[in-house]
Protein backbone atom coordinates (compact mmCIF):
# COMPACT_ATOMS: atom_id res chain seq x y z
CA UNK A 1 0.00 0.00 0.00
CA UNK A 2 1.38 3.28 -1.15
CA UNK A 3 -0.12 5.55 1.61
CA UNK A 4 1.32 9.31 -0.06
CA UNK A 5 -0.43 7.98 -3.71
CA UNK A 6 -3.62 6.80 -1.25
CA UNK A 7 -3.81 10.46 -0.10
CA UNK A 8 -2.91 12.30 -2.16
CA UNK A 9 -5.65 10.64 -4.65
CA UNK A 10 -8.26 11.13 -1.88
CA UNK A 11 -7.38 14.99 -1.22
CA UNK A 12 -7.85 15.09 -5.68
CA UNK A 13 -11.66 13.46 -4.68
CA UNK A 14 -12.30 15.52 -1.72
CA UNK A 15 -11.86 18.51 -4.23
CA UNK A 16 -14.56 17.41 -6.17
CA UNK A 17 -16.84 16.11 -3.69
CA UNK A 18 -18.95 19.82 -3.78
CA UNK A 19 -20.08 19.53 -7.26
CA UNK A 20 -21.20 15.98 -6.82
CA UNK A 21 -23.19 17.68 -3.68
CA UNK A 22 -24.42 20.63 -5.81
CA UNK A 23 -25.49 17.84 -8.76
CA UNK A 24 -27.02 15.80 -6.11
CA UNK A 25 -29.28 18.46 -4.22
CA UNK A 26 -30.31 20.63 -7.05
CA UNK A 27 -31.52 17.70 -9.17
CA UNK A 28 -33.46 16.14 -5.62
CA UNK A 29 -34.95 19.59 -5.17
CA UNK A 30 -36.35 20.46 -9.05
CA UNK A 31 -37.16 16.53 -9.49
CA UNK A 32 -39.33 16.23 -6.61
CA UNK A 33 -41.05 19.59 -7.59
CA UNK A 34 -41.78 18.11 -10.65
CA UNK A 35 -42.30 15.15 -9.14
CA UNK A 36 -45.22 16.70 -7.38
CA UNK A 37 -46.98 18.34 -10.42
CA UNK A 38 -46.68 14.68 -12.55
CA UNK A 39 -48.61 13.09 -9.71
CA UNK A 40 -51.20 15.72 -9.19
CA UNK A 41 -51.59 15.33 -12.96
CA UNK A 42 -51.76 11.68 -13.01
CA UNK A 43 -54.12 12.03 -10.03
CA UNK A 44 -56.45 15.12 -11.58
CA UNK A 45 -59.04 12.21 -12.90
CA UNK A 46 -58.80 14.61 -16.43
CA UNK A 47 -58.01 11.99 -18.94
CA UNK A 48 -55.76 14.40 -21.10
CA UNK A 49 -53.31 15.39 -17.63
CA UNK A 50 -53.27 11.87 -16.34
CA UNK A 51 -52.73 10.81 -19.80
CA UNK A 52 -49.54 12.70 -20.43
CA UNK A 53 -48.29 12.03 -16.58
CA UNK A 54 -48.77 7.85 -17.80
CA UNK A 55 -46.38 9.12 -20.71
CA UNK A 56 -43.66 10.82 -19.35
CA UNK A 57 -43.54 8.45 -16.45
CA UNK A 58 -43.36 5.25 -19.04
CA UNK A 59 -40.52 8.00 -21.24
CA UNK A 60 -38.47 8.83 -18.48
CA UNK A 61 -37.84 5.34 -16.53
CA UNK A 62 -38.19 3.13 -19.40
CA UNK A 63 -34.84 4.53 -21.04
CA UNK A 64 -31.30 4.67 -19.92
CA UNK A 65 -30.58 8.04 -18.16
CA UNK A 66 -27.41 8.19 -20.29
CA UNK A 67 -29.20 9.12 -23.75
CA UNK A 68 -31.82 10.98 -21.76
CA UNK A 69 -28.83 13.64 -20.47
CA UNK A 70 -27.18 13.15 -24.42
CA UNK A 71 -30.43 14.01 -25.89
CA UNK A 72 -30.36 17.50 -23.69
CA UNK A 73 -27.06 18.37 -23.97
CA UNK A 74 -26.14 17.38 -27.78
CA UNK A 75 -29.79 17.08 -29.21
CA UNK A 76 -31.04 20.19 -28.09
CA UNK A 77 -28.37 22.80 -29.36
CA UNK A 78 -28.67 21.36 -32.92
CA UNK A 79 -32.35 23.74 -32.92
CA UNK A 80 -31.85 27.89 -34.11
CA UNK A 81 -35.31 28.21 -32.02
CA UNK A 82 -33.47 27.17 -28.98
CA UNK A 83 -29.57 28.11 -29.63
CA UNK A 84 -31.13 31.96 -30.39
CA UNK A 85 -33.07 32.64 -28.15
CA UNK A 86 -32.71 33.19 -23.97
CA UNK A 87 -32.38 30.05 -22.59
CA UNK A 88 -29.18 29.51 -24.75
CA UNK A 89 -26.69 31.04 -22.10
CA UNK A 90 -28.05 28.39 -20.19
CA UNK A 91 -28.53 25.62 -21.74
CA UNK A 92 -24.81 26.02 -22.88
CA UNK A 93 -23.79 25.12 -19.60
CA UNK A 94 -22.72 21.28 -19.22
CA UNK A 95 -24.15 21.61 -15.44
CA UNK A 96 -27.67 23.03 -16.23
CA UNK A 97 -28.08 20.09 -18.82
CA UNK A 98 -26.88 17.71 -16.30
CA UNK A 99 -29.28 19.38 -13.56
CA UNK A 100 -32.41 19.12 -15.57
CA UNK A 101 -31.72 15.34 -17.45
CA UNK A 102 -31.27 14.06 -13.39
CA UNK A 103 -34.35 15.92 -12.45
CA UNK A 104 -36.81 15.12 -15.34
CA UNK A 105 -35.67 11.19 -15.00
CA UNK A 106 -35.91 11.41 -11.37
CA UNK A 107 -38.97 13.27 -11.52
CA UNK A 108 -40.87 9.86 -13.76
CA UNK A 109 -39.34 7.49 -10.76
CA UNK A 110 -40.17 9.54 -7.65
CA UNK A 111 -44.10 10.65 -9.11
CA UNK A 112 -44.79 6.27 -8.94
CA UNK A 113 -43.25 6.31 -5.36
CA UNK A 114 -45.55 9.67 -4.08
CA UNK A 115 -48.43 7.84 -6.25
CA UNK A 116 -48.15 4.78 -4.00
CA UNK A 117 -48.04 7.05 -1.08
CA UNK A 118 -50.92 8.49 -2.19
CA UNK A 119 -52.64 5.24 -2.51
CA UNK A 120 -51.57 4.68 1.08
CA UNK A 121 -53.63 7.04 2.98
CA UNK A 122 -56.70 5.19 4.30
CA UNK A 123 -60.07 6.68 2.52
CA UNK A 124 -61.89 6.63 5.81
CA UNK A 125 -59.40 9.20 6.79
CA UNK A 126 -60.45 11.12 3.89
CA UNK A 127 -63.99 11.31 4.04
CA UNK A 128 -63.54 11.99 7.93
CA UNK A 129 -61.85 14.85 6.70
CA UNK A 130 -64.35 15.69 3.98
CA UNK A 131 -67.53 15.19 6.39
CA UNK A 132 -66.02 18.50 9.00
CA UNK A 133 -65.78 20.39 6.01
CA UNK A 134 -61.89 20.51 4.82
CA UNK A 135 -61.41 20.69 1.47
CA UNK A 136 -58.77 21.38 -1.34
CA UNK A 137 -55.95 22.86 -0.22
CA UNK A 138 -56.44 22.41 3.53
CA UNK A 139 -57.37 18.84 2.93
CA UNK A 140 -54.03 17.92 0.99
CA UNK A 141 -51.94 19.96 3.87
CA UNK A 142 -53.37 18.71 6.81
CA UNK A 143 -54.52 14.87 5.55
CA UNK A 144 -53.00 13.78 2.20
CA UNK A 145 -49.15 14.85 2.29
CA UNK A 146 -48.21 14.00 5.78
CA UNK A 147 -49.73 10.50 5.12
CA UNK A 148 -48.65 10.04 1.56
CA UNK A 149 -45.14 11.50 2.54
CA UNK A 150 -44.84 9.56 5.60
CA UNK A 151 -45.39 5.92 3.54
CA UNK A 152 -43.43 6.76 0.33
CA UNK A 153 -40.54 7.89 2.66
CA UNK A 154 -38.81 4.29 2.47
CA UNK A 155 -39.01 3.87 -1.03
CA UNK A 156 -37.83 7.60 -1.86
CA UNK A 157 -34.89 7.29 0.57
CA UNK A 158 -33.64 4.19 -1.85
CA UNK A 159 -34.76 6.59 -5.02
CA UNK A 160 -32.11 9.21 -3.71
CA UNK A 161 -29.45 7.02 -3.07
CA UNK A 162 -30.23 5.91 -6.66
CA UNK A 163 -29.83 9.64 -7.42
CA UNK A 164 -26.54 10.13 -5.79
CA UNK A 165 -25.24 7.26 -8.07
CA UNK A 166 -26.78 8.78 -10.99
CA UNK A 167 -24.91 12.09 -10.54
CA UNK A 168 -21.66 10.05 -11.63
CA UNK A 169 -23.26 10.09 -14.90
CA UNK A 170 -22.52 14.25 -15.41
CA UNK A 171 -18.50 13.15 -15.90
CA UNK A 172 -19.87 12.44 -19.44
CA UNK A 173 -21.09 15.58 -20.69
CA UNK A 174 -18.15 16.96 -18.99
CA UNK A 175 -18.84 17.86 -15.40
CA UNK A 176 -16.00 17.74 -13.58
CA UNK A 177 -17.86 15.56 -10.43
CA UNK A 178 -15.75 12.73 -8.38
CA UNK A 179 -16.42 9.65 -11.04
CA UNK A 180 -15.54 12.23 -13.74
CA UNK A 181 -11.95 12.84 -11.62
CA UNK A 182 -11.37 9.82 -10.64
CA UNK A 183 -11.73 8.30 -13.88
CA UNK A 184 -8.97 11.12 -15.21
CA UNK A 185 -6.66 9.78 -12.68
CA UNK A 186 -7.02 6.58 -13.42
CA UNK A 187 -6.16 7.16 -17.06
CA UNK A 188 -3.09 9.32 -15.98
CA UNK A 189 -1.47 6.75 -13.32
CA UNK A 190 -3.12 3.29 -14.44
CA UNK A 191 -3.77 2.79 -10.59
CA UNK A 192 -7.35 1.74 -11.21
CA UNK A 193 -8.01 -0.26 -7.56
CA UNK A 194 -6.47 2.46 -4.99
CA UNK A 195 -8.18 5.23 -7.33
CA UNK A 196 -11.34 2.90 -7.07
CA UNK A 197 -10.76 2.14 -3.16
CA UNK A 198 -10.99 6.15 -2.74
CA UNK A 199 -13.87 6.72 -4.97
CA UNK A 200 -15.77 4.52 -3.45
CA UNK A 201 -15.38 5.37 0.08
CA UNK A 202 -16.22 8.73 -0.70
CA UNK A 203 -20.00 7.88 -2.22
CA UNK A 204 -19.94 4.95 0.63
CA UNK A 205 -20.00 7.70 3.26
CA UNK A 206 -21.83 10.29 1.44
CA UNK A 207 -24.97 7.62 1.00
CA UNK A 208 -24.55 6.44 4.59
CA UNK A 209 -24.72 10.23 5.84
CA UNK A 210 -28.21 10.59 3.36
CA UNK A 211 -29.22 7.37 4.75
CA UNK A 212 -28.68 8.11 8.18
CA UNK A 213 -30.79 11.91 7.90
CA UNK A 214 -33.68 10.05 5.90
CA UNK A 215 -33.91 7.22 8.91
CA UNK A 216 -34.19 10.17 11.56
CA UNK A 217 -36.39 12.01 9.64
CA UNK A 218 -38.40 8.49 9.38
CA UNK A 219 -38.41 8.17 13.32
CA UNK A 220 -39.23 11.83 13.68
CA UNK A 221 -42.23 11.45 11.52
CA UNK A 222 -43.36 8.34 13.37
CA UNK A 223 -44.26 9.73 16.57
CA UNK A 224 -48.02 8.58 16.10
CA UNK A 225 -46.82 4.58 16.28
CA UNK A 226 -44.73 5.13 19.19
CA UNK A 227 -47.14 6.95 20.84
CA UNK A 228 -49.12 3.94 23.00
CA UNK A 229 -46.73 2.69 24.78
CA UNK A 230 -45.10 6.13 25.69
CA UNK A 231 -48.50 6.76 26.96
CA UNK A 232 -48.92 3.60 28.61
CA UNK A 233 -45.40 3.86 30.71
CA UNK A 234 -42.96 1.36 30.76
CA UNK A 235 -43.84 -1.62 29.58
CA UNK A 236 -43.83 -4.85 32.24
CA UNK A 237 -41.25 -6.87 32.52
CA UNK B 1 -30.63 13.18 -46.94
CA UNK B 2 -33.96 12.82 -45.21
CA UNK B 3 -34.25 11.07 -41.82
CA UNK B 4 -36.38 8.13 -43.26
CA UNK B 5 -33.10 8.03 -45.90
CA UNK B 6 -30.92 7.66 -42.77
CA UNK B 7 -32.53 5.12 -40.12
CA UNK B 8 -33.33 3.11 -43.53
CA UNK B 9 -31.59 0.17 -44.50
CA UNK B 10 -30.38 1.50 -47.86
CA UNK B 11 -26.54 2.58 -48.68
CA UNK B 12 -25.95 5.57 -45.47
CA UNK B 13 -28.59 3.88 -43.44
CA UNK B 14 -28.05 3.35 -39.84
CA UNK B 15 -31.08 1.06 -39.01
CA UNK B 16 -29.30 -2.09 -39.32
CA UNK B 17 -26.44 -1.07 -37.41
CA UNK B 18 -29.38 0.66 -34.49
CA UNK B 19 -30.81 -2.86 -34.78
CA UNK B 20 -27.73 -4.90 -34.36
CA UNK B 21 -26.43 -2.33 -31.62
CA UNK B 22 -30.15 -3.23 -29.84
CA UNK B 23 -29.57 -7.15 -29.96
CA UNK B 24 -25.95 -6.49 -28.91
CA UNK B 25 -27.59 -4.48 -25.38
CA UNK B 26 -29.92 -7.79 -25.09
CA UNK B 27 -27.08 -10.16 -24.95
CA UNK B 28 -24.94 -8.03 -22.84
CA UNK B 29 -27.55 -7.82 -20.43
CA UNK B 30 -28.50 -11.65 -20.80
CA UNK B 31 -24.76 -12.08 -20.26
CA UNK B 32 -24.74 -9.80 -17.08
CA UNK B 33 -27.66 -11.67 -15.33
CA UNK B 34 -26.55 -15.00 -15.95
CA UNK B 35 -23.10 -13.94 -14.34
CA UNK B 36 -25.22 -11.78 -11.64
CA UNK B 37 -27.37 -14.74 -10.54
CA UNK B 38 -24.08 -17.13 -10.11
CA UNK B 39 -23.16 -14.53 -7.80
CA UNK B 40 -25.90 -13.22 -6.80
CA UNK B 41 -27.08 -16.96 -5.59
CA UNK B 42 -23.77 -16.82 -3.43
CA UNK B 43 -23.57 -13.77 -1.89
CA UNK B 44 -27.43 -14.53 -0.69
CA UNK B 45 -26.28 -17.77 0.78
CA UNK B 46 -23.33 -16.12 2.31
CA UNK B 47 -25.87 -13.58 3.85
CA UNK B 48 -28.44 -16.43 5.36
CA UNK B 49 -25.48 -18.27 6.64
CA UNK B 50 -24.71 -18.71 10.18
CA UNK B 51 -21.23 -18.26 9.63
CA UNK B 52 -20.24 -14.92 10.85
CA UNK B 53 -17.10 -14.10 8.85
CA UNK B 54 -19.20 -14.72 5.77
CA UNK B 55 -22.10 -13.07 6.18
CA UNK B 56 -20.00 -9.79 6.32
CA UNK B 57 -18.12 -10.37 3.10
CA UNK B 58 -22.27 -10.75 1.90
CA UNK B 59 -23.04 -8.04 3.72
CA UNK B 60 -20.11 -6.05 2.04
CA UNK B 61 -20.67 -6.82 -0.92
CA UNK B 62 -23.90 -5.96 -1.32
CA UNK B 63 -23.51 -2.74 0.41
CA UNK B 64 -20.22 -1.48 -1.90
CA UNK B 65 -21.83 -2.71 -5.29
CA UNK B 66 -25.42 -1.18 -4.63
CA UNK B 67 -23.96 2.46 -3.02
CA UNK B 68 -21.54 3.04 -5.56
CA UNK B 69 -21.74 4.54 -8.77
CA UNK B 70 -21.98 1.49 -11.77
CA UNK B 71 -19.58 4.15 -14.11
CA UNK B 72 -16.71 3.73 -11.20
CA UNK B 73 -17.37 -0.18 -11.48
CA UNK B 74 -17.28 -0.34 -14.98
CA UNK B 75 -14.05 2.00 -15.06
CA UNK B 76 -12.45 -0.41 -12.14
CA UNK B 77 -13.54 -3.53 -14.71
CA UNK B 78 -12.29 -2.19 -17.89
CA UNK B 79 -9.00 -0.59 -16.45
CA UNK B 80 -8.41 -2.88 -13.75
CA UNK B 81 -9.39 -5.57 -15.97
CA UNK B 82 -6.82 -4.82 -18.94
CA UNK B 83 -4.07 -4.16 -16.76
CA UNK B 84 -4.37 -7.44 -15.35
CA UNK B 85 -4.16 -9.01 -18.65
CA UNK B 86 -1.84 -6.76 -19.92
CA UNK B 87 0.47 -8.18 -16.64
CA UNK B 88 0.18 -11.80 -17.44
CA UNK B 89 0.83 -11.21 -21.11
CA UNK B 90 4.47 -9.84 -20.11
CA UNK B 91 5.20 -12.97 -17.62
CA UNK B 92 4.50 -14.93 -20.80
CA UNK B 93 6.64 -12.58 -22.48
CA UNK B 94 4.05 -10.46 -24.67
CA UNK B 95 5.09 -6.93 -24.98
CA UNK B 96 2.51 -4.02 -24.93
CA UNK B 97 -0.85 -3.22 -23.63
CA UNK B 98 -3.36 -6.21 -23.72
CA UNK B 99 -7.10 -4.79 -23.28
CA UNK B 100 -9.71 -7.15 -21.85
CA UNK B 101 -12.45 -7.53 -24.58
CA UNK B 102 -15.14 -4.85 -24.15
CA UNK B 103 -18.10 -7.35 -24.18
CA UNK B 104 -16.55 -9.52 -21.49
CA UNK B 105 -15.63 -6.37 -19.36
CA UNK B 106 -19.11 -4.60 -19.79
CA UNK B 107 -20.82 -8.05 -18.88
CA UNK B 108 -18.61 -8.71 -15.74
CA UNK B 109 -19.32 -5.10 -14.61
CA UNK B 110 -23.03 -4.87 -15.23
CA UNK B 111 -23.18 -8.72 -14.09
CA UNK B 112 -21.23 -7.86 -10.75
CA UNK B 113 -23.85 -4.86 -9.73
CA UNK B 114 -26.53 -7.34 -10.72
CA UNK B 115 -25.10 -9.53 -8.58
CA UNK B 116 -25.52 -7.64 -5.76
CA UNK B 117 -29.68 -7.07 -6.69
CA UNK B 118 -29.78 -10.34 -7.23
CA UNK B 119 -28.40 -11.82 -3.89
CA UNK B 120 -30.79 -9.44 -2.06
CA UNK B 121 -33.79 -10.81 -4.63
CA UNK B 122 -32.98 -14.50 -3.62
CA UNK B 123 -32.59 -13.97 0.35
CA UNK B 124 -35.95 -12.47 0.52
CA UNK B 125 -37.64 -15.01 -1.44
CA UNK B 126 -35.82 -17.30 0.47
CA UNK B 127 -37.45 -16.15 3.53
CA UNK B 128 -40.34 -16.58 2.08
CA UNK B 129 -40.75 -20.37 2.17
CA UNK B 130 -42.94 -21.26 5.16
CA UNK B 131 -40.89 -22.35 7.68
CA UNK B 132 -43.33 -25.29 8.16
CA UNK B 133 -42.30 -26.30 4.90
CA UNK B 134 -38.77 -26.84 5.80
CA UNK B 135 -39.19 -28.48 9.07
CA UNK B 136 -42.10 -30.95 7.51
CA UNK B 137 -38.90 -31.51 4.76
CA UNK B 138 -36.80 -32.44 8.35
CA UNK B 139 -39.21 -34.55 9.66
CA UNK B 140 -40.03 -36.80 7.04
CA UNK B 141 -35.68 -37.09 6.91
CA UNK B 142 -35.36 -35.37 3.43
CA UNK B 143 -31.87 -35.00 3.14
CA UNK B 144 -30.13 -31.38 2.73
CA UNK B 145 -29.52 -31.52 -0.98
CA UNK B 146 -33.34 -33.20 -1.74
CA UNK B 147 -34.57 -30.39 0.32
CA UNK B 148 -32.89 -27.92 -1.64
CA UNK B 149 -34.18 -29.76 -5.03
CA UNK B 150 -37.48 -30.39 -3.90
CA UNK B 151 -38.82 -27.27 -1.28
CA UNK B 152 -35.92 -24.81 -1.64
CA UNK B 153 -35.20 -24.07 -5.00
CA UNK B 154 -38.75 -24.43 -6.51
CA UNK B 155 -40.65 -21.86 -4.12
CA UNK B 156 -37.15 -19.51 -4.13
CA UNK B 157 -37.59 -19.12 -8.16
CA UNK B 158 -41.52 -18.63 -8.16
CA UNK B 159 -40.78 -15.80 -5.42
CA UNK B 160 -37.66 -14.13 -7.24
CA UNK B 161 -39.58 -13.93 -10.52
CA UNK B 162 -41.39 -10.02 -9.46
CA UNK B 163 -37.69 -9.16 -8.13
CA UNK B 164 -36.20 -10.43 -11.27
CA UNK B 165 -37.87 -8.42 -13.29
CA UNK B 166 -36.58 -5.40 -11.64
CA UNK B 167 -33.38 -6.17 -11.48
CA UNK B 168 -32.93 -7.48 -15.50
CA UNK B 169 -34.97 -3.82 -16.26
CA UNK B 170 -32.12 -2.34 -14.35
CA UNK B 171 -29.14 -3.99 -15.55
CA UNK B 172 -30.90 -3.27 -19.16
CA UNK B 173 -30.25 0.67 -18.81
CA UNK B 174 -27.06 0.25 -16.74
CA UNK B 175 -25.81 -1.91 -20.13
CA UNK B 176 -25.98 1.60 -21.58
CA UNK B 177 -22.97 2.98 -19.55
CA UNK B 178 -20.75 -0.27 -20.93
CA UNK B 179 -20.86 2.69 -24.23
CA UNK B 180 -18.02 4.39 -22.10
CA UNK B 181 -15.48 0.57 -23.03
CA UNK B 182 -16.01 1.30 -26.64
CA UNK B 183 -18.74 -1.62 -27.18
CA UNK B 184 -20.75 -0.80 -30.00
CA UNK B 185 -24.13 -1.60 -28.19
CA UNK B 186 -27.46 0.50 -28.72
CA UNK B 187 -26.16 3.59 -26.76
CA UNK B 188 -22.66 3.53 -28.39
CA UNK B 189 -23.80 3.09 -31.84
CA UNK B 190 -26.61 5.73 -31.18
CA UNK B 191 -23.69 8.14 -30.23
CA UNK B 192 -21.55 7.09 -33.33
CA UNK B 193 -24.72 7.48 -35.67
CA UNK B 194 -25.65 11.07 -33.98
CA UNK B 195 -21.36 12.28 -34.45
CA UNK B 196 -20.86 11.36 -37.89
CA UNK B 197 -24.26 12.80 -39.25
CA UNK B 198 -24.67 15.60 -37.01
CA UNK B 199 -28.21 14.88 -36.09
CA UNK B 200 -27.96 14.27 -32.05
CA UNK B 201 -31.66 15.16 -31.61
CA UNK B 202 -32.87 12.39 -34.17
CA UNK B 203 -30.41 9.33 -33.04
CA UNK B 204 -31.06 9.91 -29.45
CA UNK B 205 -34.60 9.85 -29.76
CA UNK B 206 -34.24 6.22 -32.07
CA UNK B 207 -31.97 5.52 -29.73
CA UNK B 208 -34.28 6.56 -26.51
CA UNK B 209 -37.34 4.64 -28.39
CA UNK B 210 -35.71 1.43 -29.29
CA UNK B 211 -34.60 1.35 -25.54
CA UNK B 212 -38.20 1.77 -24.34
CA UNK B 213 -39.26 -0.86 -26.92
CA UNK B 214 -36.64 -3.83 -25.07
CA UNK B 215 -37.86 -2.51 -21.61
CA UNK B 216 -41.88 -2.46 -22.37
CA UNK B 217 -41.28 -5.73 -24.29
CA UNK B 218 -39.27 -7.64 -21.37
CA UNK B 219 -41.06 -6.49 -18.55
CA UNK B 220 -44.64 -8.01 -20.77
CA UNK B 221 -42.60 -11.29 -20.72
CA UNK B 222 -41.67 -11.18 -17.32
CA UNK B 223 -45.44 -10.83 -16.26
CA UNK B 224 -46.52 -13.55 -18.48
CA UNK B 225 -43.36 -16.04 -16.39
CA UNK B 226 -44.67 -14.54 -13.00
CA UNK B 227 -48.18 -15.73 -14.03
CA UNK B 228 -47.22 -19.23 -15.64
CA UNK B 229 -45.05 -19.54 -12.06
CA UNK B 230 -48.09 -18.57 -9.97
CA UNK B 231 -50.59 -21.02 -11.80
CA UNK B 232 -50.56 -23.80 -9.35
CA UNK B 233 -51.27 -21.16 -6.59
CA UNK B 234 -54.85 -20.33 -8.37
CA UNK B 235 -55.70 -23.62 -8.75
CA UNK B 236 -55.13 -24.41 -5.51
CA UNK B 237 -56.98 -21.60 -4.25
CA UNK B 238 -59.55 -22.07 -6.35
CA UNK B 239 -59.80 -25.92 -5.57
CA UNK B 240 -60.01 -24.94 -1.85
CA UNK B 241 -62.74 -22.37 -2.65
Amino acid sequence: MDIAFLSQTMATLIKAVPTTLLLFSLSVFFGGLLALLIVWMRVSGNPLLSGFARGYIFVFRGSPLLIQMFLVFYGLGQFGVIRYSFLWPFLREPMVCAVLSLALCTAGYSAEIFRAGLRAVPTREIEAARAIGMSGFLLVRRILAPVAFRHALPAYSTEIVLMMKSTALASLVTVWEVTGVAQRLISQTYRTMEVFLCAALIYLVLNFLILQALALLEYALSKHRRAPSAAAGPLPR
Amino acid sequence: MTSLQLLGFGPGGWGALLLLGALITLAVTATALAIGAVLGALVASMKLSRNLPLAAIGHAYTTVFRGVPELLIIYLIYFGGSSAVTAIGQALGYEGFLGLPSFLAGALAVGIISGAYQAEVYRGAYLAIAPGELEAALAVGMSRRLRLRRIVMPQVIRFAIPGLGNVWQLSLKDSALISVTGLAELMRTSQVAAGSTRQYFLFYIVGGSLYLILTSLSDRIFRRAERQADRSQSVAMIGRG
